[in-house]
């Protein structure tokens, strides 16, 4: 699969002393959300981090619209369309809603960015109220809007999302989520997701990764992933019918 | 009358203090690096100033050699945390608190190899000059040096609340990780605090070189002015200032009312007081952390 937006192949990255990602590929085309499912520790945040330009690669290439972006500094990779939404709300907390906005637009020097302020807050009206508070004092669901929004004002192309549904209640999970599939239908921005919850994410993505233990040990079409057996067990945590109820801890992943 | 002399001496000096504190406070907010070397850099300020302008020197105009001096100093700051602490971005605390005390070392034998170890005073166009107020009568240098500390703190004030660039450093000093992401350049904005760090030590020097005598080991008033901005809350800027002043002010009042010898103690006094009272400082920046 060429000329896909994202295009990653055979990338391997340390986390620290770790080697957490063992050589993987996988492709966002234009416009896609495509879900990066595993469990904790399948090294997920850290493919997210090399992407993004925080960790640099080991080996093996990211490109980007076409151009390599592997071991270029995050400003530049920003610049140029793609923006990483870290997990756990990382917000200036002693700066207002609204200046954190403006710092999401760091990299612009367009005069747009006070449309754009006016149409993210248009997706995330409790932002609105609270614009001259400082970021600190939100509510958890509302710092994470905050760090969507902010992400949004750099204009991306596409957004890597590290677990937006982390701590958050079923109903502001919702909520997001349907704003994030709003964004990708109506502004066109490809999604690379991160999410412990399979279910939601692949009720969203169009196309699905499962990774373990730094490698991809299962891909294909949302549908497809959501239909798979051990999908259904492992990650959904789906029981397929049996008499005797089957006993999970016998049975091997078939990827194994 | 002589209280209200004491007073604005001793915010003219505290007001030295006060801009030093501020300059360990910018790199620490910026970079959790604390630069013991900021007093030498303030005694450098002053040294490149007086070789700039006095007569017995350069021989430059005043207004020249100040300006000179404060762009020398926002050189060396960048300089220094390009060369220095980048290498060390990442290491132990440790690290940093040795390097830059030894900076400090550095930077004073050579302003003593170039400028001599006897005091010298800059030449300034309020030397000497008083201004009278009914009976109380000031140094005019004493209120062109709280003026000129009023007058930065306003500008820097204003750079950090109101210009993209100042928010950008905030934004990097309290989440630098999600500044990365953002696409901020982080290790350049550590550049620029560290060139601005450089700009308030010259101002802080020359402004401690018009109103007293200079000499290389002008430096250790860094001491005091750490203390300063401890008192301060050590992460807040109008608390380094504060510090400053609360510092310049018991000086002299500790001299007069005391007994001579306590005007060295009373600023360590002080110090002990607000970190057994308020161990957070005066300002302390109360930030939950967030889980």
């Amino acid at each position: 699969m060429s000329g896909a937006l994202l295009e990653i192949r055979h990338l391997e990255s340390y986390y620290g002393p770790v080697l957490a990602v063992r050589g993987i590929s996988l492709d966002v085309p234009a416009g896609a959300i495509v879900a990066l499912l595993g469990a904790n520790g399948a090294g997920k945040t850290t493919v997210l981090k090399t992407i993004s330009g925080v960790l640099n690669p080991d080996k093996g290439t990211v490109r980007f619209a076409g151009e390599p972006i592997a071991r270029k500094e995050p400003d530049a990779i920003v610049r140029q369309g793609l923006v990483h939404v870290p997990e756990g709300r990382e917000i200036f907390p002693l700066l207002s809603v609204a200046q954190n906005l403006a710092m999401g637009a760091y990299s612009r020097t367009d005069r747009g960015i006070p449309d754009d302020i006016e149409s993210v807050l248009g997706y995330f009206p409790i932002l609105r109220e609270r614009l001259a508070q400082s970021a600190g004092t939100l509510s958890g669901g509302q710092q994470q809007m905050l760090a969507l929004a902010r992400g949004l004002m750099a204009r991306p192309k596409l957004m890597l999302l590290d677990e937006p549904s982390l701590g958050l209640s079923p109903l502001l999970v919702r909520g997001i989520f349907s704003v994030i599939r709003r964004l990708n239908q109506e502004h066109g921005i490809g999604v690379l997701l991160v999410e412990q919850n399979a279910n939601l994410a692949l009720d969203i993505a169009d196309f699905g990764y499962v990774m373990e233990t730094g490698r991809i040990v299962l891909d294909g079409p949302a549908e497809t992933l959501k239909q798979s057996r051990d999908i259904q067990e492992f990650y959904l945590g789906g029981n397929p019918d049996s008499p005797r109820g089957e006993r999970r801890w016998k049975r091997r992943k078939s990827w194994r | 009358m002589e209280d209200l002399q004491l007073m604005v001496s001793g915010l003219a000096n505290g007001c030295v203090y006060g801009l030093v504190a501020l300059g360990f406070v910018l790199i620490y907010k910026a970079t959790e690096q604390v630069n013991f070397a900021q007093g030498d850099m303030m005694m450098l300020g002053a040294f490149v100033a007086i070789g700039l302008g006095n007569e017995s020197h350069a021989g430059l105009p005043f207004w020249l050699a100040c300006a000179g001096a404060v762009f020398a100093m926002g050189a060396v700051g960048m300089a220094m945390e390009r060369t220095l602490l980048r290498p060390l971005f990442g290491q132990s605390q440790i690290a940093v608190v040795i390097l830059t005390i030894a900076f400090g070392f550095v930077l004073r034998f050579a302003a003593g190899a170039i400028w001599g170890h006897d005091p010298l005073v800059m030449d300034n166009p309020v030397a000497g000059a008083h201004v009278a107020f009914g009976q109380v009568v000031l140094g005019a240098d004493e209120i062109a040096v709280i003026a000129v500390t009023v007058l930065l703190t306003g500008l820097l004030f204003l750079f950090f609340s109101r210009t993209k660039l100042g928010i950008a450093m905030q934004a990097a000093s309290q989440n630098q990780l999600a500044a990365y992401y953002m696409g901020i350049p982080v290790k350049r904005i550590h550049g620029i605090t560290w060139m601005l760090a450089g700009v308030t030590a010259a101002v802080a020097g020359i402004l401690f070189a018009a109103k007293g005598s200079v000499d290389p080991s002008a430096g250790f008033l860094g001491i005091k002015a750490f203390a300063a901005a401890v008192i301060g809350g050590f992460g807040s800027l109008p608390g380094a200032l504060l510090g400053g002043l609360i510092i310049g002010l018991v000086e002299p009042f500790a001299a007069r009312y005391v007994a001579a010898g306590y005007a060295q103690i009373a600023p360590y006094a002080v110090l002990i007081l607000v970190l057994i009272f308020r161990p957070h400082g005066l300002v302390a920046q109360v930030r939950g952390k967030k889980l």
